[in-house]
């Protein structure tokens, strides 16, 4: 099997894309949304041309508003980010972005209270720690059989590490997105996170159960025959398929990050990121990993 | 054979029958699918409940109390549907609160909708202590010299504005009705405290501070404190809405404009056509006659999907529509599974029927832990329960499930009737894709 056999190329090549996410993050970093920090945050939109920042800016410093950030959304709108709006202001945010008979609407406003912020943030945090425990259960669990010639717990840590990778990646991503569309890290972020987990333990699990099951036959029919070798056919064997399932879960989320509402958007894309990454990954990180053990192992011995 | 066959049509009956279901209670509006404040506009606020003053034991008394009085006041506007609902949170947060939700479906501005809320006129009734002298009564001081009386605003029955003319001029004043039960803590209170002062505060603050002169036994009291006319309209208006037992604080809001919701449904409606449409020609495509198979499993499994958010009823949101495309990608997976061992056994020289049966019991693993994976994920974003998110994770939950339904019952069910169990070209090209693998 060439994937097997070379590895050391895959390797090489997962590490980059690591490397390179890991430097996004570093270099763009994640900003925090209003839905884990508390806050406001306004859509608006105008019927034809949009009027230009530096007025708009003007007229909500006009207004009263001191800490904000302004973003130019789409087409023909803004979004508004601030702290905290006193009921003069809410009545008139329409009224802010109306510069001369340039009418502004209102499309979206969010206004969340710091205890709730926090209290999701909070939320989240759990939501991930249960979400990797069970998994790491799930998959010792599915593998508490399997001991020859490497123990299950290395697939439980192999699954675990090529999640890993599979989260860093698009959040990699999400965080070079967020300086092109000012992309926050919000509850729809932390969701898409982990469904990706949830998909991609599942696609790792799947080639391995090949594994699984293909050193059971050459038990069963005596037959002598490389790890690598077992490994590499298992990868063959289930190839296809991880192809095809993801070919037409991408081809749903493509259809819903073009046609889609505007809101889901980058959800959509984390998710398409996302659903990628583990298909890579299951097929040229985790089972090229499981037998780089089982080498370590056989040397040991 | 035969059976095969009947247990085939009888699914399919279930699905065109469950499909034309949907399109037409949804066409005549007899059960619409429920939007949520995303997809259908709206306003939401959310309220934290100031129970400071409230024993632990009467707490679920008061929330309820709270909410059958917003409830009453968001009626009287003839806001369609709206959706009051009492919640515990912020325990994570560090700080447990109480809190009131409040759901105005086409109400989109959320300065209005506050106001409709109205703000929070709370009356409270305190007596004077014994022995003050009147020059130390600041608004300061308010606090120090006054203790509550035995009588509060949640005793209210009605109020009405009356004028009062003993003075010369029309002067207008509340008149304030208690129930039977205030009525008699009212006339013991008058009775055992004739010539003290009785105060009567509005959100804290003093509003008139008569002197008790004599019992009143007919739970009538009446406040007068140079109201304009306007003012004393509002107030006896604001207390007939219901006095709040307790105060309440704004803590979030969320306002959906409607043309924004309903560019979101169009948008989804069509992302969903596309990506179904995308998932069943490359399945078809790439498998050919099983292929065609799993487009009708994948039928069937939208007809089952939408039937359960018009009966459960689902709260359909934006990422409730995400969730949905995102199953719909995903349910084509048991499927594709099962159609590679097929593949396999084809190849391995087995007849098509034995392929079938072999096919389905090998990928059965696989399938049982995927859909257990994605269950675990499921589950846990319920529990993280945003409204948003409660939208996405009951979806998917739900997708998962009737996915599994449909790839294991259906497809296997469709896949045997078909019955083809000759090994000549034809079948082989209708079964196996042109990859070798």
């Amino acid at each position: 099997m060439f994937i097997t056999r070379n590895r050391n190329i895959f390797f090489t090549l997962t590490g980059a894309l690591a490397a390179l996410a890991l430097l996004s993050i570093a270099i763009f970093g994640l900003q925090l949304g209003i839905d884990f920090t508390g806050g406001v945050l306004v859509e608006v939109s105008y019927e034809s041309i949009r009027t230009s920042p530096e007025v708009v800016t003007d007229s909500l410093r006009g207004s009263g508003l001191e800490e904000f950030s302004l973003r130019e959304s789409g087409e023909l709108g803004y979004s508004l980010r601030t702290g905290e709006l006193s009921d003069e202001q809410r009545d008139s945010l329409a009224a802010m972005f109306t510069i001369g008979d340039n009418e502004a609407r209102v499309d979206q406003l969010t206004e969340i209270g710091p205890i709730i912020g926090a209290e999701l943030r909070a939320k989240a945090l759990i939501a991930l720690a249960l979400v990797l425990t069970a998994i790491l259960l799930f998959v010792a669990f599915a593998f508490r059989k399997v001991s020859k010639p490497v123990s299950s717990w290395m697939y439980g840590l192999i699954a675990l590490m090529t999640l890993g990778f599979d989260v860093l990646i698009p959040v990699g991503f999400y965080a070079f997105l967020g300086t092109i569309t000012g992309a926050s890290v919000d509850v729809l972020f932390v969701t898409a996170v982990l469904t990706v987990l949830g998909y991609s333990v599942h696609d790792t699990i799947v080639v391995f159960d090949r594994t699984r099951e293909n050193l059971a036959i050459n038990q069963e029919r005596n037959r002598r025959e490389d790890f690598a070798e077992t490994a590499g056919r298992a990868l063959n064997q289930t190839l296809v398929r991880s192809m095809t399932t993801s070919a037409t879960t991408a081809l749903a989320l493509l259809a819903l990050f073009i046609l889609g509402p505007a809101s889901t958007a980058n959800f959509a894309l984390m998710l398409l990121v996302g659903i990628i990454t583990g298909t890579y990954s299951s097929i040229f990180l985790a089972t090229p990993l499981l037998v780089a053990v089982e080498r370590k192992f056989a040397k040991g011995k | 054979m035969l059976k095969k066959r009947l247990a085939a049509l009888a699914i399919f009956l279930v699905g065109v029958t469950l499909g034309w279901f949907v399109y037409s209670t949804q066409m005549n509006d007899t059960r619409p699918f429920r939007l949520g404040l995303d997809l259908s506009g709206g306003t939401q606020l959310v309220y934290r409940a100031d129970l400071s003053s409230i024993l632990a034991s009467d707490v679920a008394d008061s929330m309820e109390a709270l909410r059958d009085t917003i409830e009453r006041r968001v009626n009287l506007f003839g806001v369609s549907e709206p959706l009051v609902q009492t919640q515990r949170g912020g325990t994570l947060a560090g700080e447990t609160q109480e809190r009131l939700l409040v759901e105005l479906p086409g109400v989109t501005d959320t300065q209005e909708a506050i106001r409709l809320i109205g703000q929070t006129p709370v009356l409270d009734f305190r007596l004077l202590k014994e022995n003050v002298p009147e020059t130390a009564l600041t608004p300061e001081t308010v606090d120090e010299f006054f203790e509550p009386a035995t009588i509060t605003g949640k005793h209210l029955k009605s109020a009405q504005l009356q004028f009062d003319q003993s003075i010369g001029v029309n002067e207008p004043v509340v008149v304030i009705n208690f129930d039977s039960e205030g009525a008699k803590i009212f006339a013991d209170l008058t009775r055992e405290n004739v010539g003290r002062s009785f105060g009567m505060f509005l959100d804290g603050s003093p509003i008139s501070v008569p002197v008790i002169r004599e019992a009143i036994p007919n739970g009538t009291a009446v406040i007068s404190g140079n109201f304009q006319a306007e003012a004393a309209k509002e107030l006896a208006r604001n207390l007939n809405y219901g006095a709040l037992p307790v105060p309440i604080e704004l803590i979030s809001t969320q306002t959906v404009s409607g043309t924004l919701g309903a560019e979101a449904v169009d948008s989804g409606i069509v992302a969903a056509l596309w990506g179904i449409g995308a998932v069943a020609l490359f399945m078809i495509l790439w498998y050919r006659l099983p292929g065609l198979v799993a487009v009708v499993a994948l039928s069937l499994y939208i007809a089952i999907v939408l039937a359960l958010f018009q009966w459960i009823p689902v709260t359909l949101t934006a990422a409730g529509i995400a969730a949905f495309i995102l199953s719909i990608g995903m349910a084509v997976d048991a499927n594709v599974l099962i159609f590679e061992r097929m593949k396999e056994e084809l190849y391995a020289g087995k007849t098509t029927v034995e392929a079938i049966t072999t096919g389905f019991s090998r990928a059965w693993p696989s399938i049982r832990d995927s859909n257990i994976s994605s269950l675990i994920t499921a589950i846990i974003l319920f529990w993280m329960g945003t409204s948003l998110i409660k939208g996405f994770a009951l979806v998917f939950g739900l997708g998962v499930l009737a996915s599994m339904l449909s790839a294991i019952i259906v497809s296997r069910t469709f896949m045997l009737a078909l019955g083809i169990n000759a090994k000549v070209g034809v079948t082989r090209f209708l079964f196996g894709s042109g990859t070798r693998i």
